[in-house]
């Protein structure tokens, strides 16, 4: 029992890993913008099967994977500063009609592009148990994977003087611009930021859930489940979230509700966290002057 | 007040026309449209005149098609039996879903529903219920005959109760729109606070518009269930909800009459963009969505109506102001209307809300 309770925490924390690096993306852009990213889980899908292209290509894993992530990059940045920077300031069903439209077009380009069938993704890590057998070796692998990208996120936000000004983009556009910062190539930078955590989010995925390319769907919502858990406004309050949510769905499908409910359960958490506590357990209350 | 005698007779041709003269497939469409039109009715309730975005009508949608199916083939219920049972079923989940979302402002409460139709397929499945619903097979319902031993096929016959039940909808959702409620609805979009301040009890409204959208959108189901004559976990996907968002926007979100232009798109554009490719119907659903948005924020119905108000008031000279400001663009790029009465819903409640807009463009 304690074995299979531990076995299921672990193997939370690996999936969390993977959600709380797609929060940490739409935290990353609803941060700077107050927009939540509907079409965050397609991009990350269209950007998974780039790497599978070049993979098929003969490239070596890492090589495919680092094409991807930056050409996810460059997708990000084109996408803000074509489609994104005339919403700045409409109204939220206009961005969420935008959002939602990305989503439909870039859905349908992975179809169109790579084929509805379900494919087969690589994994560059050894398949065998690990860790006295609670993980294997992919689990491992993608959790540490995981775990860089989100430290090498923080250094750059902490240390860096462009992690600086788009910090600083993000918490009050009118004073960064009186200071020289750049405010519009930021956002821009931050939506680019966003799609290639993403893209490495599913290259993680894919060779567990297999690579369609409705892929995502889930996984954005435990996403967003993870994000508000953590609160939407909050980087560290996201991808504690994630991992959170990781657990907490893994638990519950074994011993709570079942696997077919999995999805029931980020709704639950979605609804709960909204109607109790709207911030999230470590978001800041905005106050607004009316 | 000539209009509605008009309007009376232009759906009494809509519902002869197509009876006498088409072919059985082409009815099975047109009746595909005059359902997505109530489900989108139901959307536009809520979203276009309640300010209230759902990215979940799918669900309801769902919850109609199968409380029609399961009655019908467990308890074999007349098929217009099943209707109010399903109105009664759909308003009520309605009401219970629009508790949480009074606490949920513009973008969440996008979110939530976004949640739920993401979700709805894996409920539909769950095996508890399965003997109910049919699990992944569904169930299958037989399409009605004609009553009264008229001469009609099942498909004439479903078009014209399809297109009565439908004219008794628009008349009870341009009523209340125009009325008293509607004008609550429209000043909570508009301004929330202001319209607490000026007496309207806002969670009442918001609830009962909720649950007034939920029945629209389920009796869609139902009709659209007995047109189908099926029912599965599968076809009630993310997509559903989606597309009914996509033909509420590319009606025109506070138009009524623009949710039939968009549910003849969303009936009609896959028909045809299929012959490029599967994916393709998506595509061109993304673009036109977005190209709306932009070039068009009122919709096809906001334009239209803008376009006739144009004409009429060119010919008659000066004046002739519309009697009706019913079709108001809730979509509107001025800050002051669309942002601040979104976003500003439920202020009271503590959640994060931007302040600081001004100035992020450059």
């Amino acid at each position: 029992m304690l074995a299979g309770v531990i076995h299921q925490i672990m193997s939370g924390i690996a999936t969390g890993g993977i959600y709380a690096s797609v929060a940490l993306a739409l935290v990353m852009i609803y941060q700077a913008t107050h927009h939540v990213n509907f079409a965050q889980g397609e991009m990350a899908t269209f950007s998974t099967y780039i790497a599978l292209t070049f993979i098929n290509a003969g490239f070596p894993y890492w090589v495919a994977f680092a094409i991807a992530v930056v050409l996810s990059f460059g997708i990000g940045v084109t996408i803000e500063r074509v489609l994104m920077r005339p919403l700045a300031n409409a109204p939220v069903l206009a961005s969420v009609g935008v959002f939602v439209g990305l989503l439909l077009i870039i859905n349908s380009l992975s179809g169109w592009f790579f084929d509805y069938t379900i494919k087969q993704f690589p994994t560059p890590f050894p398949d065998r148990p690990m860790l006295g057998g609670y993980l294997s070796g992919h689990e491992l692998g993608s959790t540490a994977v995981t775990l860089i990208v989100l430290l090498s996120v923080y250094l750059f936000f902490r240390h860096t003087r462009l992690g600086l000004a788009m910090r600083a983009a993000a918490f009050n556009a009118t004073s960064s611009r009186l200071v020289g910062v750049r405010v519009g190539w930021m956002l821009a930078l931050g939506w680019g930021l966003a799609a290639a955590i993403g893209a490495v989010a599913g290259c993680m995925v894919a060779p567990i859930v297999f690579l369609d390319p409705n892929m995502m769907a889930g996984i954005l919502l435990y996403a967003f489940a993870g994000a508000l858990l953590g609160g939407i406004d909050n980087p560290l309050g996201a991808v504690l979230g994630g991992f959170a949510v990781g657990v907490i769905e893994n638990l519950g499908g074994a011993y709570l509700v079942g696997t077919e409910l999995k999805l029931t359960l980020a709704l639950v958490i979605i609804v709960t966290v909204l109607t109790i506590k709207p911030t999230g357990l470590m978001g800041r209350k905005v106050y607004s002057r009316v | 007040m000539r209009t509605p005698w008009l309007i009376a007779i232009l759906v009494l041709l809509a519902a002869i026309v197509p009876v006498a003269g088409f072919t059985d497939y082409h009815l099975f469409q047109l009746t595909m449209v005059v359902v997505y039109a109530i489900a989108i009715l139901g959307l536009s309730l809520l979203t276009g005149f309640n300010g209230q975005i759902s990215l979940g009508h799918g669900a309801f949608y769902a919850i109609g098609a199968y409380t029609t199916a399961i009655l019908m083939t467990t308890w074999n219920v007349p098929y217009w039996l099943t209707l109010p049972v399903s109105a009664v079923v759909c308003a009520g989940v309605g009401f219970l879903l629009g508790l949480p979302a009074l606490r949920l402002g513009g973008l969440y409460l996008a979110l939530t529903t976004f949640a739920l139709a993401v979700a709805i397929p894996q409920i539909l499945k769950y095996k508890a219920i399965e003997d109910w619903t049919g699990g992944v097979q569904g169930l299958v319902i037989d399409k009605p005959d004609a009553p009264f031993g008229l001469d009609l096929s099942p498909d004439q016959w479903l078009y014209l109760f399809t297109v009565a039940v439908a004219a008794v909808l628009y008349v009870i959702a341009w009523n209340i729109v125009r009325g008293r409620i509607g004008r609550a609805m429209m000043a909570i979009r508009d301004h929330a606070m202001a319209a607490e301040a000026m007496g309207i009890n806002l969670a009442m409204v918001k609830t009962r518009t909720f649950a007034l959208s939920a029945m629209y959108t389920g009796l869609a189901g139902s009709l659209g269930a007995i047109a189908v004559q099926f029912v599965a976990p599968d076809s009630f996907g993310v997509f559903v909800s989606i597309f009914l968002f996509v033909g509420l926007v590319v009606g025109g979100v506070s138009s009524i009459g623009g949710t039939l232009i968009g549910a003849a798109f969303i009936e009609f554009v896959p028909n045809l963009a299929d012959k490029v490719s599967k994916a393709a119907p998506g595509a061109v659903y993304g673009v036109i969505l977005i190209a709306v948005m932009f070039l068009m924020p009122a919709g096809a119905g906001g334009f239209l109506y803008a376009l006739w108000r144009r004409v009429f008031r060119a010919r008659s000279g000066q004046g002739a102001a519309p009697e009706q400001p019913v079709e108001i663009g809730a979509v509107s790029y001025e800050p002051d209307s669309g942002l601040t009465g979104m976003q500003t819903g439920a202020a009271f409640v503590d959640r994060p809300v931007p302040s600081e807009n001004a100035g992020r463009n450059e």
